[in-house]
């Protein structure tokens, strides 16, 4: 249906013009390389392995480049900028960027250079500021800290744990006079001390000091510590000036930001050149490619290609057993649902695209599920503003993914109507508590309300389930009659479709199920009995076939009693439906609940406040909930009820050789090509 | 003694306990999927994002709760209006709540280990997203039927003249 024909295709071409071609393909981004042809004697592989590893390492370099930017240069990013989308530059920009390649390269690497001393420095200034900090109860010694005594006397320059006096000092070294002690400072922790004593007695004083556990500093300067201690200051102020100094140049550095943005996405495309062109197979002046198309783009690419190289083109119709790529193409309403798809797999072997079909009942289940003309209008007013606002930039999955909502924002608002929700019940709520207006509904709903009438909403859900599983049985015929399999139709899908036709005509001529669901229809008893007839038809056949891939006859029967058992399935899948009503429900009670709490607020002077406040917040919360509800359940109804009746995928998704990049992208030139 | 004065008390009861089970369900299952979610995130945090979406697919539970208690609150008076309730009627009432309490407790919770689960896949595969959410998605479907017979059930409830 809506899935492009693959080719096979094979180029040919002079090895000079291999680069130049390569970036033709991948601006182009039609083909998907795909090379299986074995080496030979005559045709090799290029190990390109080391180029590109240092394409990746520019490339690393550029993204840490570009946060470090980010950090010391924040650039003004406006609101929204994200839906300006990939920059256009021409083929000559690209061309001339070469000149500027190999600047751009130093100058990412001076930045991280830059960010390296900037952090080196500041673990070089905690490390002075410890030192500092031990030296701070010596400033008062005015002897430099490794001072080890004169001629005939010895130094010690130390700590002792705890406050201690000098008497209690005097008192351990008596033994050692004559002795000088002298106390610098003192405090809870420690206390440092200064001993001088005679060279004989040195080692004696030094044993009776370590009894009292004195202990050396641990830095030791050539300088007295209130000299140290501008020394270390100086040191400080050095490391912050360099700090400076490296964070000016990343800033000055940073008005060549588009150069480094640009060299990272340039230096992406030449990976991705080179791990194509490591798969080339290449003879002394020729070399071979193959890969996929899609066949639309085939002749245009073949014409492109001849005009500008000496090559040649063949195109093949790729065989049965081959693992062709799914590119698919649907029109501007199906479109915004091939993420959704792609989300569950994209179509095997034999199956058609299901998109199409999917998108006719995915914007339909979505508002019902959500049902809020103004939680509706909420979502086509930002889907559209960003829309317009990007419009020609955006593209991609943000595009689709802003298409899709506003599509089902369009349907929220649409049964929002229908059932008469607008934000819940708000202009009733406003009305009555604040214009005195006794008559609500202020805005009646086009149908009813779901939450006067469930049973009614309910009935409306499952008989939408019905005709939804319908559908996925016509789908089914559809894509076995594509395939051929005439006997399959019958047997899997009419026989099928027959059955849950006449037993729900059955069901709906029980008075019982009648008065279940309220409904008042009169069905002729001439319907009855052929309903009955087609019932016990088509119950038998699916009994007598659908086990029919065994031999055995007595397995055979039983397989299709198995599947005949089935009918539990569809009778569970449309009870799922019953999801419309209750998600559907939940999100006009919640707002209406919200409205009644704000309505609390009573009118008063600051009533109409606190009003607005608890509507915007609880607005928020509950749009923010049910959105992703309905979206969830969507797509749980589609993937499970929907698909499960025909639909396996299993592709593999087209992935052409292409510019992959993140800022830029290059537009082909059209004179480059004549 | 007027045993109908104990209506209310037990309409009252299945709204609290309507509330309070599946708060408490989704409570719990949310806070699982969190924790497993912020581990996902400490990788990676640019997975936030999806984390947070299966992060609040157990949560819906508590809200279905809060709707059931809510709409009881209304319709046995306590938000004003009569509020005389026949013994019967209220205990009618706490049955109807039953379904959504106890169903939306369990559901929740299981609920929340498939998306746990689930958020493994999103570590490991995260282009497998889409089929990542339908997991706990699964298990959300006995909420919501629950919450459809609750729903029934005490509307009908109210139609009922004992």
């Amino acid at each position: 249906m809506a899935m492009l024909q693959m080719q096979r295709i094979f180029i040919y071409a002079l090895k000079k013009d291999r680069k130049p071609l390569l970036e033709m393909l991948q601006r182009q981004g039609m083909v998907e390389i795909n090379d299986e042809i074995p080496e030979d004697n005559v045709f090799h592989k290029t190990d390109t392995s080391h180029a590109k590893s240092s394409f990746e390492k520019n490339i690393n370099a550029c993204r840490d480049a570009i946060s470090i930017m980010d950090q010391y240069a924040p650039v003004n990013k406006p609101m929204l900028s994200m839906l300006n989308g990939r920059t256009v530059v021409s083929t000559e920009d690209y061309d001339g960027f070469r000149d500027k390649y190999e600047d751009t390269v130093k100058t990412a690497n001076r930045i991280i250079a830059c960010n390296k001393a900037i952090a080196e420095n500041k673990a070089e200034i905690l490390k002075i500021e410890i030192q500092a900090e031990m030296l701070t109860p010596w400033v008062a010694f005015d002897l430099p800290m490794n001072f080890t005594g004169t001629k005939y006397t010895k130094s010690f320059i130390g700590t002792l744990p705890k406050q201690v006096g000098l008497d209690a000092i005097y008192e351990k070294l008596s033994e050692y006079m004559p002795v000088n002690v002298d106390i610098i400072s003192t405090s809870k922790e420690q206390t440092c001390i200064f001993v001088l004593c005679t060279k004989e007695k040195a080692e004696g004083a030094y044993e009776a000091l370590r009894g009292m556990e004195f202990a050396h500093p641990s830095t030791v300067a050539d300088r007295a510590p209130s000299e140290q201690l501008v020394v270390l200051k100086k040191q400080i102020e050095e490391a912050y000036t360099t700090i400076d100094k490296a964070e000016q140049e990343i800033i000055e550095l940073a008005k060549t930001r588009e150069d480094i943005l640009f060299l990272q996405d340039y230096d992406k495309m030449r990976y991705d050149k080179y791990e194509v062109l490591g798969q080339l197979l290449q003879s002394k002046s020729v070399f071979v490619l193959s890969g996929y198309i899609a066949a639309t783009n085939a002749k245009k690419l073949e014409e492109d290609m001849t005009r500008r190289f000496e090559v040649a083109v063949e195109f093949e119709e790729p065989s049965e057993e081959e693992d062709v790529p799914i590119q698919l193409k649907n029109n501007a309403f199906a479109r915004p649902l091939e993420w959704v798809l792609e989300s569950f797999s994209l179509p095997g072997k034999g199956e058609v695209d299901p998109t199409f079909s999917m998108a006719l009942f995915y914007y339909l289940l979505f508002g019902i599920m959500f049902a809020d003309a103004g939680y509706g209008i909420i979502m086509i007013a930002a889907c559209g503003f960003c829309l317009i606002k990007g419009k020609n930039k955006i593209e991609g999955f943000t595009k689709d993914f802003l298409e899709m909502f506003l599509y089902c924002g369009i349907s929220t608002v649409f049964w929002g109507v229908m059932f008469g929700s607008y934000f819940g019940d708000v202009f009733d709520i406003i009305a009555t508590t604040y214009f005195g207006v006794t008559k609500v509904p202020v805005i009646p709903p086009l149908w009813f309300f779901p939450v006067n009438e469930p049973i009614r909403m309910l009935t409306f859900s499952m008989a939408l389930g019905i005709i939804h599983l319908l559908f996925a049985l016509i789908m089914k015929m559809y894509q076995l009659a594509r395939v051929k399999d005439y006997i399959g139709i019958l047997y899997d899908a009419v026989s099928w479709f027959a059955l849950i036709v006449s037993s729900t005509l059955l069901l709906l001529s029980m008075d019982m199920i009648k008065n279940i669901l309220g409904v008042n229809i009169v069905i002729p008893s001439i319907v009855v009995t052929i309903s009955a007839v087609t019932a016990i038809v088509s119950s038998l056949i699916i009994i007598l076939t659908n086990g029919r891939e065994s031999k055995n006859p007595i397995k055979r029967f039983l397989k299709g009693i198995y599947a005949y058992y089935g009918i539990t399935g569809y009778l569970s899948d449309v009870l799922s439906y019953s999801r419309l009503l209750a998600l559907g429900l939940a999100s006009g009670v919640i707002a209406s609940v919200i409205n009644k709490m704000a309505a609390m607020a009573g009118k008063g002077a600051v009533g109409p406040l606190v009003f607005a406040i608890i509507i915007l917040f609880g607005h928020a919360i509950n749009f923010a909930i049910n959105i992703l509800g309905a979206y969830v359940h969507t797509n749980r109804l589609e993937y499970v009820e929907f698909f499960g009746k025909f639909y396996g995928g299993g592709g593999r998704s087209f992935n052409p050789f292409s510019i992959k990049t993140k800022y830029y992208k290059v537009k082909e030139n059209m004179k480059d090509e004549f | 003694m007027n045993f109908n004065q104990f209506g209310i008390v037990f309409a009252l009861l299945g709204a609290a306990a309507a509330a309070l089970l599946a708060g408490m369900g989704s409570a719990k299952g949310v806070g699982m999927a969190g924790e497993a979610g912020a581990g996902i995130v400490t990788e990676d945090p640019a997975k936030f994002g999806k984390v947070l979406i299966l992060q609040l697919l157990p949560g819906t539970q508590g809200i279905y709760g809060l709707l059931i208690a809510f709409i009881t609150l209304s319709q046995i008076g306590v938000l004003g209006g009569d509020s005389n309730i026949s013994l019967a009627k209220g205990m009618l009432y706490f049955i109807a709540c039953l379904p959504m309490a106890v169903v939306g407790y369990s559901s929740a919770i299981r609920q929340a280990r498939a998306s746990v689960a689930s958020m493994g896949i999103l570590a490991k595969k995260p282009e497998a997203f889409g089929k990542s959410i339908i997991f706990p998605a699964m298990v959300e479907t006995y909420a919501i039927l629950a919450l459809l017979i609750s729903m029934l059930a005490v509307n009908g409830v109210t139609g009922i003249n004992i």
